[in-house]
């Protein structure tokens, strides 16, 4: 009996810690998701909130670090379980940084919109965001379901986002080449993109903590470099499960 | 009359089950009894027997057994429906969970809705915007109902007012039901994308032809080569604009339909082949031949139809402008492709100039072209691919692109195993 206690409120440490996670994972993408739309419809009173909204997640790791700290401590648990531990103690440190850079995609709104902008230049941008949403979104789902048996996808989008910035990164420096005009808004949007590429990253590291915590074991690393530069996909979405 | 007697049977049985430790004990007991007084064996045994006859027949006050016995006989063919087989007659997304806020149960047109949705997901982890982590707190914490709006922006952005309840009194079971708004939520918004697009693409097709009808009118007054050269180009801009509101209009439509049926089975080779027939003249026009290599059997994908015409059409109808030069366009159904899920692959493979590498992520823009005057000196809007990819997302499916300049391009189309 008193084992059997002392499991299950183990099992709900472990499961609170799942869930600030998730609650954090939330307000990660919200605020990119809404830092993006305020720079692209020059939205200010929306890139204050995201800015605002930021301090959510520094809590948030805050909690989860000294929580975690605390079952180690007390539980002394192991392989499986400190896995979990340690790992959530990984997600909180990426999605805290995908916070921030979301926050100073926010803060350039005002920048770029005093110096108006043709729309073709955020199309770039939202593609992008787009991507690395995907990207951030399919990785905790992969979290909340613990299949790692797509995660192939996480290479493969990761590419995209690579490309697509490297792409972005040339226009924009045509923009500025084109009309002197151009470089404040542009100096700004590259920022913007090169935040937006960074949250890419985080993503792709959290595919790889999840990947730890199920299997133990590191991702695979990356396929050979195929001619990786002249191949690009639109938009993988993780397919529902079908079974 | 034998149904009677089973009936009969059953509950001696089951009353005798339900009292074999008392019948235990009082055999026991005569038994010993019978050991110390020095009774017959006959004597004995006719009073277990009594015992025993006493806990088959005696009326008993067995609140259990009775209500047993009255469900037995009055049940109907409506007691047997069980909540699973209601929760998937239900046609919005429906999905049930335990106490601990893991999925339990999750509708087909759940499973279809959103992606990792499996049995024992938990809610917490699967759905995590802020309004909904608040709503699925207090429904599993307090067992408070509620209803909030909802929107999961990707792959496909959709709408869903989410009400959530305790399934009945005793406990330990949520309800969650997902109402899809996106039809009404989308047509303001797709109002609001169609004005923004158009009126920044219309604006220089439109000055240019108010540009022609300014020097038809003025300088070129007189000059009658000069005014079928100028009447010629008009004729192009407003084809252009034409084709722009066809396509924008085309790309809204797609964004508000309704999720696609993933059971509707199609075959590919049929369809591909009524493409390359619809585009023969083009082809004949640009000097392309178009061959195929579609390999033995039928290509099997889950879509629908309309769509995937439309997907064929851009990808075949870009090889044959773009790729004009190479005099040929290829298309291929690769079935054993290979891929991290199970794929089928269509592939359009032109042998023109090819595409430079830092345009090819950007090419699924809208709007986006390589070279702006060859575009649209081919009357082009930069919408085709965007709308391949938007009907390819809502096929779970994938585009790919390579090119090597010089070499020409291959955009392939990655379809889920059907
Ligand atoms: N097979 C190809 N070879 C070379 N370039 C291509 C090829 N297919 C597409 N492109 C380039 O990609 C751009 C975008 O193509 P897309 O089909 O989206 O637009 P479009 O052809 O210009 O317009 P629309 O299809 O609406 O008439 C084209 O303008 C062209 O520059
Ligand atoms: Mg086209």
């Amino acid at each position: 009996m008193p084992t059997h206690h002392i499991v299950s409120a183990f099992d709900e440490e472990l499961k609170y810690l799942a869930n600030r996670i998730a609650a954090m994972g939330g307000h990660a993408e919200r605020m990119v998701d809404q830092a993006v739309f305020a720079l692209v419809n020059s939205d200010h009173g929306l890139a204050r909130q995201v800015v605002a909204n930021d301090e959510f997640l520094d809590i948030g790791q805050r909690e989860i670090d000294e929580k975690a700290i605390v079952i180690i401590a007390r539980r002394q648990p192991m392989a499986d379980d400190l896995r979990e531990i340690i790992g959530a103690i990984r997600i909180s440190g990426d999605l805290e940084r995908v916070g921030d850079l979301g926050k100073n995609i926010a803060k350039r709104v005002v920048a770029v919109t005093e110096a108006r902008q043709p729309v073709r230049l955020f199309r770039g941008i939202e593609s992008l965001a787009e991507l690395a949403l995907t990207q951030l979104k399919d990785v905790l789902d992969t979290y909340a379901s613990r299949s790692i048996d797509r995660i192939g996808f996480v290479r493969d989008r990761d590419d995209q986002i690579d490309a697509m910035y490297t792409s972005l990164f040339r226009e924009l420096l045509t923009y500025m080449m084109e009309d002197p005009r151009n470089i404040t808004a542009c100096t700004h949007l590259l920022f913007c993109a090169k935040n937006i590429e960074r949250i890419g990253d985080h993503a792709t590291n959290i595919a790889e903590t999840v990947y730890y915590i199920v299997t133990g074991a590191q991702m695979p690393a990356e396929r050979p470099k195929e001619d990786k530069s002249h191949k690009v996909t639109a938009q993988a979405t993780a397919a529902a499960d079908p079974s | 009359m034998a149904g009677r007697l089973g009936d009969f049977l059953r509950i001696v049985i089951s009353r005798l089950w339900s009292a074999r430790w008392l019948i235990a004990g009082a055999i026991v007991a005569l038994a010993g009894l019978a050991a110390s007084s020095g009774a017959t064996v006959s004597s004995v045994l006719l009073a277990v027997l009594f015992v025993v006859a006493v806990a088959a027949l005696a009326p008993r006050r067995d609140g259990l057994g009775r209500t047993e016995r009255v469900a037995d006989a009055g049940r109907t063919p409506f007691d047997a429906i069980t909540a699973e087989h209601l929760a998937a007659s239900v046609s919005d997304p429906l999905v049930i969970c335990d106490a601990r806020g893991s999925v339990v149960y999750a509708n087909k047109p759940a499973a279809n809705a959103f992606s990792a949705l499996n049995e024992g997901t938990s809610l917490i982890l699967r759905f995590r915007a802020p309004e909904m982590q608040d709503l699925i707190g207090g429904l599993l914490s307090q067992g408070k109902g509620g209803s909030i709006d909802y929107a999961e922006r990707l792959p496909v952005e959709r709408w869903f007012r989410v009400t959530a309840s305790p399934i009945g009194q005793a406990g330990g079971f949520f309800v969650l039901v997902f109402k899809d708004q996106s039809e009404t939520r989308r047509i303001d918004r797709m109002r609001a994308d169609f004005i923004a697009n158009a009126s920044h693409e219309l604006r220089t097709p439109l000055a240019s032809v108010s540009g022609f009808i300014e020097t038809l009118r003025g300088p070129a007054r007189n000059d009658p080569a000069a005014r079928e050269q100028f009447l010629q180009i008009m004729q192009n801009q407003t084809a252009r604009m034409a084709r722009l509101i066809d396509d924008l209009l085309s790309l809204s439509r797609l964004e508000t339909k309704p999720f696609l049926n993933p059971a509707d089975r199609l075959d590919l080779r049929p369809l591909i082949d009524g493409v390359i027939d619809a585009l023969s003249p083009l082809a004949k026009e640009s000097g392309v031949r178009i061959e195929r290599d579609f390999g033995e059997g039928a290509a099997i994908v889950a879509g629908n139809r309309d769509e995937l015409i439309q997907v064929f059409e851009n990808l075949l109808e870009n090889a044959c402008k773009y790729g004009q030069s190479g005099g040929r366009v290829l298309v291929s159904i690769d079935r054993a492709a290979s891929g991290y899920d199970g794929m089928l692959d269509v592939a359009v493979r032109d042998f023109g100039p090819g595409i430079p590498e830092e345009h090819i992520p950007r090419l699924t823009e809208r709007f986006y072209r390589v070279d702006v005057e060859t575009s649209r000196g081919q009357k082009g809007t930069g919408l085709g691919l965007a709308i391949v990819k938007h009907i390819l997302t809502r096929h779970n499916a994938r585009l790919t692109i390579r090119s090597k300049p010089g070499e020409g391009s291959t955009f392939t189309v990655h379809f889920p195993q059907a």
